[in-house]
């Protein structure tokens, strides 16, 4: 394989994000454990410097690089920017949980760098290795982290859960690419989409029966309904900090490998797969929603409320048109942005031995913290899709997208779920501001969590009022 | 004609960021939120009388236009403007709301400055679902109208307040989204998402009366009409007084406005189908909803089911047109319909504020909305009897009050249509006069029989500023109608033309 230096230029934004994982692995065993600033400060500079470096190389047009498995295009770059833009306060609300938690140590940075790595990776590859290497890298990391508070039966509960369940879901996504590999003998997206096109009316059995198994596998790591199971549990039996990052980030790099697979390399079988995702879509819109109004766990209802946003991103994916596919990325963005505030907040209302994920526990926010109050509002009020937060334009713009190839029933079960949705969100709401307060013990936050919920509140109210300046940046 | 100024994005954002900061000055002063709440109510009203100085009512035209594109790739605009359909609906919300500051002045001790901020931002964006011209900005002002109401049902609501205000919020969220299919919908058909657009653009029979019932759901919700009314009457007794006075003064309208702006110009054809179908609703809204306002013991009740009957007048004055139209070629009298529709629009904003600013009198001084706790209040509180009963009277249709107007206009424009929808619509005269004066009777007149009554204290100079001010406007309105009815004639008459040709 011809290697190249000027190549390293191009994936300057992965190198350096390695490169500040392994950095901060290293110091952590130079400092003390009182004093974990220095690997904090590194990990934030490091998603800093990833995030600069990927506005560096960005532009221009698409690169394939590193013997085809590697592709630089506008579509890896908006959503590589947006993940590290959002792995910021992500980490900044992590280290105030962990601290509250006693469990402040070195290994969430380092696990969760890894993670966006694989993540980055996966937004990414240009072939199925790459894309499967990623993904590993990420669930496995995700994997130690739900364990990662050592005395948690629960934690240890939902790790075992979440990796045999993972382990199966990789295992279909390898059966179906290992089908594919041998009908097409090509790896690379492009490859594929090649001999697909070449041999179009030849017989496509094989290439269906591969295609089923790799959408189950995407759907899985999407937690689309029926491969679901493994959300609720894992949401709940980890840690808030954890929860936070499973339940934010993967959603943008997931995306990302639908979009390369489905609508890059198997974009001719659009007829095969986009009525899977219809399916999966209503199924997920459906049970998400109904089942959350039953949950008095927080970190369970917003699990639930995941498996129907994740309804609403296939909306965008299966339209097969680029407006759906760029409603879909923004889609992605929103929620990550949307659920990395929800548990940020819980954490924030977190105290030295007591975890908040009870629905009660939110009783009263208002009188005891406005603040935080306004921003959970807004939060919710996002996910519920009212105007004029971003999480309206998220799902106006998917709507518009099923609406433009014809499916506009499809629309119509879609704003018919988000009706149901709609109940629980509010019901948030009613819990914080016109209930009183159960527990009357000051919340405490620190500065940097405090601020920048703030403003992780006011973009979503921003955003909502010039969604262009975020959907002006998904390109395809 | 239009200023330099975007007078209207003004009359918009200027409440709303107003409101921000009464928000941001916090409780710990509550008399500076108050006023600075006030300054900013007048302040837009002020600017909002430079619409109607500057309103040319001989055109059919927008005026006032303002227009930026907002997301391109949609072909989403921030586009504004006004006609004599709207015009008149923005100045009544700029008007009320500087009542429901001055009623809320010190009857709100719990986060005054939340409560204010909550009505200043309700009123830009009411005005902003009245102004917009584009779909997706009419959208967003519409759901954004939902926020503040719930929090303000919900935050200094009565006993039930939460049960309210969450079936108001899923009942009109339900309502709206259907719309917005329907919206993006005419997005694809028309290529466009301006709502004039929608107007030219042709469209089937099948399409005409799917879009036109998924506007009916949201518009329908909003009148309300029957029988989707049941959230008005839950959402007026436990709101406090002021998110009375806004849900029935303005936000019903608000739904009427729909129908004028959306259903019949967009599906004219579907709206000519159905328009037995919605002149009926309208008529067992009229006279049913009146006999059940005749049996209730809650005044606010009484009052907000009076309000549903007498929306059913709104309604049915807009879709009576097309039988007129198809029974005569009268113009004029399909025209007198629709006048009157808007006319009673205005109108009951005015006496249903006034009626539930009585009531909020009352209920801040012994608690109580049961009509049962009182009795005599004419012989300690002899002003505000008055204004309370000249109320009632314009409330029950007396000439010479904005009642009579529209109530007449209308029921003379459906003689024209039928003699029986005309019969019904008479017969509300005399249920409305019965259930408003019954009440009135058993609250204000007679002796006074309880000792709770018979402390109490009769209006304060700022009650009868509120409440006198109203007066003034119901006697102007009842007396002078010309002024308004010559600001929405050329809009009005354009629309009928429009109505008047098939868009198959």
């Amino acid at each position: 394989m011809e290697f190249d230096n000027s190549q390293l230029m191009t994936i300057l934004p992965e190198v350096v994000l390695m490169s500040g994982a392994l950095l901060v692995l290293l110091v952590d065993l130079m400092v003390r454990d009182s004093d974990r600033m220095w690997p904090y400060a590194l990990t934030l500079g490091t998603l800093l410097a990833a995030f600069a470096a990927t506005i560096h190389v960005s532009g221009g047009s698409e690169e394939i690089l590193l013997g085809g498995n590697y592709v630089r295009d506008a579509m890896g770059d908006s959503l590589k920017g947006a993940l590290l833009l959002i792995a910021i306060p992500l980490f900044i609300y992590a280290r105030e949980g962990l601290l509250k938690m006693d469990e402040w140590r070195t290994e969430y940075l380092t696990l969760g760098l890894f993670s966006i790595l694989g993540m980055m990776i996966m937004i990414s590859a240009n072939g199925f290795i790459a894309l499967y290497l990623g993904l590993e890298l990420l669930t496995l990391s995700l994997y130690a982290l739900v364990a990662y508070c050592r005395d948690s039966s629960k934690g240890a509960e939902a790790a075992m859960k979440y990796f045999v369940l993972g382990a199966l879901a990789s295992g279909l996504l390898l059966y179906g690419i290992s089908m594919i590999y041998g009908a097409t003998g090509k790896i690379d997206f492009p490859g594929i989409m090649q001999q697909l096109s070449a041999d179009g009316a030849g017989d496509q059995t094989i290439f269906v029966f591969g295609l089923v198994f790799v959408v189950i596998g995407i759907a899985f790591k999407f937690g689309a309904v029926p491969f679901h199971m493994w959300m609720p549990d894992v949401y709940q039996g980890s840690s808030t900090p954890v929860t936070l990052l499973i339940g934010s980030l993967p959603k943008i790099a997931a995306v990302a490998i639908a979009l390369r697979v489905l609508a890059g390399a198997l974009e001719s079988l659009h007829q095969d797969w986009y009525m899977m995702l219809v399916i999966l879509a209503i199924l997920s819109m459906a049970l998400g929603n109904i089942v959350a109004i039953a949950q008095q766990n927080i970190k369970r209802m917003l699990a639930y409320s995941t498996i129907s946003h994740v309804g609403f991103i296939f909306l965008g994916i299966l339209s097969g048109t680029d407006e759906g596919y760029r409603a879909a990325m923004f889609y992605a963005v929103v929620y990550a942005l949307m659920a990395v505030g929800a548990f940020g907040i819980l954490i924030a209302l977190d105290r030295k031995g007591v975890v908040v994920d009870q629905l009660h526990q939110l009783k009263g926010l208002n009188d005891r913290h406005p603040w935080l109050a306004v921003t959970m509002l807004l939060v919710m009020f996002s996910m519920a899709g009212v105007p004029p937060t971003v999480g309206f334009w998220a799902k106006l713009f998917v709507l518009e997208a099923v609406v433009s190839i014809d499916l506009w029933w499809l629309a119509v079960i879609a704003v018919f779920f988000s009706i149901i949705g709609a109940f629980y969100y509010i019901r948030v709401v009613k819990f914080m501001y016109f209930d009183k307060p159960i527990d009357d013990e000051p919340v405490v936050v620190g500065g940097a969590a405090q601020t920048m919920l703030a403003v992780n509140g006011a973009a979503i109210l921003l955003l909502g009022l010039f969604p262009v300046l975020v959907f002006g940046l998904m390109k395809l | 004609m239009s200023a330099d100024l975007p007078i209207l994005s003004i009359v918009i954002w200027l409440p709303i960021i107003g409101g921000l900061l009464v928000l941001g000055s916090g409780d710990k002063a509550p008399n500076v939120s108050r006023w600075l709440a006030l300054f900013v109510a007048v302040a837009t009203f002020v600017l909002s009388i430079l619409l109607w100085t500057g309103f040319d009512s001989s055109t059919a035209e927008m005026q006032f236009v303002e227009k930026a594109a907002w997301i391109p790739a949609y072909h989403i605009n921030y586009h504004l403007g006004i006609d004599g359909i709207s015009m008149p609906l923005i100045l009544l919300t700029t008007f009320v709301t500087i009542l429901v500051v001055i009623a809320g002045w010190e009857v709100i001790q719990y986060k005054p400055s939340s409560y204010m901020a909550s009505f200043l931002i309700m009123e830009g964006v009411m005005v902003g679902v009245f102004a917009a011209l584009d779909s997706m900005l009419f959208y967003v002002f519409w759901e954004a109208m939902l926020l503040p109401m719930f929090l303000i049902i919900g935050v200094w609501g009565g006993p039930n307040r939460v049960y309210a205000t969450i079936k108001f919020f899923l009942y009109t969220f339900f309502g709206s989204v259907f719309m917005l299919v329907a919206l993006i919908y005419l997005y694809f058909q028309s290529g466009s998402m301006g709502i004039l657009d929608y107007h030219t653009l042709k469209l089937g029979m099948t399409e005409q009366i799917l879009i036109f019932l998924a506007f009916f759901v949201a518009f329908a919700v909003k009148v309300p009409m029957f029988p989707v009314h049941t959230w008005l009457p839950d959402a007026h007794v436990e709101a406090p007084t002021g998110g009375s006075v806004i849900l029935a003064a303005i936000m019903l309208k608000i739904g009427g406005y729909g129908f004028l702006r959306f259903s019949m110009p967009i599906t004219p054809d579907a709206s000519h189908q159905l328009d037995l179908f919605i002149i009926t609703l309208s008529l067992i809204a009229v006279v049913y909803i009146g006999y059940v306002a005749l049996v209730q013991s809650d005044m606010k009740k009484l009052i907000a089911y009076s309000s549903i009957s007498h929306m059913g007048f709104v309604t049915l004055g807009f879709f009576i047109v097309f039988m007129i139209a198809s029974n005569e070629n009268a113009e004029t009298g399909a025209i007198l319909g629709m006048e009157g529709g808007m006319v009673q629009m205005i109108s009951h904003g005015f006496i249903s504020a006034a009626m539930f600013l009585c009531v909020g009198v009352l209920y801040d001084r012994m608690h109580s909305r049961e009509i049962s706790d009182y009795g005599g209040v004419v012989n300690v509180m002899p002003w505000f009897a008055a204004f309370m009963v000249f109320f009632a009277m314009a409330n029950a249709g007396l000439p010479g009050t904005s009642g009579f107007v529209g109530e007449f206009m209308v029921i003379l424009a459906s003689f024209r249509a039928n003699f029986w929808f005309a019969f019904l619509a008479a017969i509300t005269l005399i249920i409305g006069a019965a259930y408003t004066l019954w009440m009135v009777k058993r609250v204000v007149f007679g002796d006074v029989t309880k000792e709770s009554v018979a402390g109490l204290d009769d209006i304060n100079a700022r009650e009868a500023l509120v409440l006198g001010s109203l007066a003034v406007m119901v006697l102007v309105l009842g007396l002078w109608p010309a002024p308004l009815i010559e600001v929405m004639d050329a809009s009005i008459k354009n629309l009928v033309e429009h109505l008047a040709v098939t868009k198959l």
